[in-house]
């Protein structure tokens, strides 16, 4: 590279950000002290553009409601009415892209973080902020290693794979006993990452024990492209059983494709489907989506909270999908340890985390207990797709209609 | 599991997917075999031709099919504007500095398109999109055997302007000696920017084709771009022929590389093959020599 590369020489660029950097500390530093109780920095991290930009944005949106509501009904009490100030942050869709973000959040003060999204980041992000002893709760990411590494600033309010595949199996040899056993044979089809890999090989080992045959498991990058080279697969073996485990934009293009192709299963029973419980893709193309069933995190649908925030995100013409109120849950969750943590100490809160009986979220879940970061209460439910709406068909406590198994002949 | 039948689905499937590929690289080849810059916004302008094509049919209720007849002329005129106004300008005549121009464009285009329509996910349903035509054991889906139709006439279209009008000739005499094609009197910047222009249309009509089939958000035109490099090399920079066969080549591999190896592993066959080009043949299947 020619040393004339830069108009700007190195030296003044950096000069001039650094007086920028100044400029914007001051002046975040002048409103603090004009603020009654300093505001409490949270870290916001979700990748917000890039492959997952979607399910991002989709947590960003219930994380910042959550904060605007204990905003707007007091802020933190105990710590004199503190308002949370969310820091936002992208981790671009990638691991590093989350690291990056992470040191700037540390950086920034922020007393804690909530997101993450998908596992790979999730693995990384929290292992970077054990670094600071800065606390980390994972909105999403399912990867059992995410809390199984011993680090003691990483909480998980959500279920994470091992109970989601124990809970999707069982009910799957339920249902499938239930229609007098129809289903035998199974393809697996995964997206390539931590989370669809990690699903797959699970799978792998579990459905041979319980009765199933697994023809083939077919793993697909994100973003992919097509998949009709996928469904001509499926096509050829003519499996009773589909079970895809990818992302929402994956997961619709595999649902249509299957759909063109006339390929129809006698089920398509996704383990945390990106798409297979979303609102916003049976809409859309409720042809493809009907009779899917899933295996995934879910809202109480008898918890009138849960019922007023998706009624409130409805009205700003978004879809009210799972990262909306798990990362809603989440948010509240940091807020009422940070309450009982009375500061932003982090040690404080990471021990108010780890003792949390958080009872205030809107998730279907059992009492909050933390075991080495692990919500013991998290539980997955089943859902299927029931003439254009998603109803919940396991466990029977919180279940909203009867399966439809195996699917209708059209 | 290996039948015939099957083959020739992955074979079928393969060339269709190849097709809307090879559009794609036609408009970049087209680029690069007039300015000799890789253009990387590209993939760019591919996600806001796909965005216009899903607000002329969510706002208009224009169907893509129409609306790539008013696109094409539309990104013609905005991929004019931007190389004759902003990066012919801004380049200085530094073929270092247009690369460097381009890719800020990209930039600049995709974080606009993120500001403006948020992460969403965007697709279009239309009556047509399951429809498909049955062929032996296989469906074809109709979006997909119009898209396959559509790239073979833009290519012969494209082939005819290049061959026999004025323009094709100033295209082509600038693309082989510019200094020479400035002393004959054609007007280099205008050529330039026709070219640009006529790289643009190609993705605003591949944009069109993809819609009914795929989605859109600010990042989709980026799944394409890679492999229309890819095929652009292989093809042979600068060759209408090639990207168009180049593109059918590389859509069967990857479907039948897809069907053997699996979907992950087999997207490494096309960049084995983009290695091999390199090594072996580095001016491409139909390229010219420098």
């Amino acid at each position: 590279m020619p040393r004339q590369f830069l108009p700007v020489s190195r030296r003044r660029l950096l000069q001039s950000t650094a007086a920028g950097a100044a400029a914007t500390m001051a002046g975040a530093l002048s409103a603090v002290l004009r603020a009654q109780a300093a505001p409490v920095k949270i870290g916001v991290l979700h990748p917000v553009s890039g492959a997952l930009s979607y399910s991002g944005q989709q947590g960003r949106i219930g994380a910042t409601i959550a904060i605007e509501e204990i905003n707007s009904t007091g802020g933190l009490k105990a710590l004199g009415g503190a308002k949370i100030e969310p820091m936002l942050g992208d981790a671009q869709s990638t691991p590093e892209g989350g690291n990056a973000e992470v040191e700037k959040m540390n950086a920034a003060g922020v007393a804690a973080i909530v997101g993450g999204y998908a596992s790979s980041i999730c693995l990384s992000a929290s292992q970077t902020a054990a670094r600071y002893d800065l606390p980390y709760i994972v909105d999403v990411g399912v990867v059992d290693s995410i809390v199984t590494r011993g680090l003691k600033n990483t909480f998980r309010f959500g279920p994470g794979f091992g109970i989601i595949a124990k809970t999707a199996l069982d009910n799957l040899v339920t249902l499938n006993d239930q229609a007098g056993k129809p289903a035998k044979t199974v393809m697996i089809v995964h997206e390539d990452s931590a989370f669809g890999s990690g699903l797959a090989k699970l799978l792998e080992t579990q459905l041979p024990e319980r009765g199933f045959q697994i023809l083939e498991t077919i793993p697909h990058p994100t973003p992919a492209r097509d998949f009709n080279t996928v469904v001509l697969k499926i096509k050829a073996q003519n499996p009773d059983l589909v079970i895809p485990a990818n992302y929402y934009n994956e997961y619709v293009l595999l649902a249509r494709t299957m759909q063109q192709q006339r390929v129809r299963p006698k089920g398509i029973y996704s383990v945390l489907g990106g798409a297979a419980s979303s609102y916003k893709f049976v809409k859309e193309f409720p042809g493809a989506a009907q009779y899917i069933m899933d295996c995934n995190h879910w809202f109480d649908p008898k918890n009138p909270k849960a019922l007023a925030l998706k009624k409130k995100i409805e009205e700003k013409n978004a879809f009210y999908t799972y990262e909306v109120y798990m990362n809603y849950s989440c948010m509240l969750l940091l807020a009422d340890a940070i309450e009982r943590a009375a500061g932003t100490d982090r040690g404080k809160i990471i021990a108010a985390l780890a003792d949390s009986t958080f009872a205030g979220h809107v998730m279907p879940y059992g009492p909050t207990r933390f075991v080495d970061g692990q919500n013991q209460g998290a539980a997955p439910v089943n859902t299927q797709v029931l003439d254009n709406d998603i109803q919940v068909i396991f466990p029977a406590s919180f279940a909203s209609a009867r399966p439809v198994f195996p699917m209708p002949r059209a | 599991m290996l039948s015939p039948a099957i083959l020739l689905a992955a074979v079928l499937n393969g060339l269709m997917t190849g097709a809307v590929y090879a559009l794609v690289a036609l408009g970049l080849t087209l680029i690069y075999g007039v300015l000799h810059i890789i253009n990387f916004a590209h993939g760019a302008l591919l996600t806001a031709a796909m965005f216009a094509a899903f607000f002329a049919h969510q706002l208009l209720g224009l169907d893509p099919y129409a609306a790539a007849v008013f696109l094409a002329p539309l990104f013609f005129l905005i991929g004019y504007g931007l190389q004759r106004f902003i990066i012919g300008p801004a380049a200085h005549g530094e073929d270092r500095n247009i690369l460097l121009v381009t890719l800020g464009l990209a930039v600049i285009i995709e974080n606009a398109l993120l500001y403006a329509f948020r992460a969403d996910t965007r697709t279009v349903d239309l009556p047509y999109a399951f429809d498909v035509v049955e062929v032996g054991a296989t469906f074809l889906a109709v979006p997909r055997l119009v898209a396959f139709i559509v790239v073979f006439a833009v290519a012969l279209g494209l082939w005819l302007i290049m061959r026999w009008t004025d323009t094709g000739k100033a295209i082509r005499a600038v693309a082989k000696e510019k200094r020479g094609a400035e002393l004959v009197g054609i007007e280099v910047a205008h050529v330039y920017a026709l070219t640009f222009g006529l790289g643009t249309a190609c993705v605003a009509i591949a944009a069109c084709l993809l819609i009914p089939s795929y989605y859109v958000n600010p990042h989709a035109g980026n799944a394409f771009v890679l492999i229309a490099f890819t095929i652009v090399v292989l093809g042979g920079m600068g060759s209408v022929a090639g990207a168009l066969i180049g593109g059918l080549f590389v859509g069967v591999v990857e479907s039948l590389s897809g069907y053997f190896l699996g979907e992950s592993l087999g997207q490494i066959s096309i960049f084995v093959m983009f290695i091999l080009v390199l090594l072996f043949r580095p001016r491409g299947l139909f390229g010219e020599r420098a």
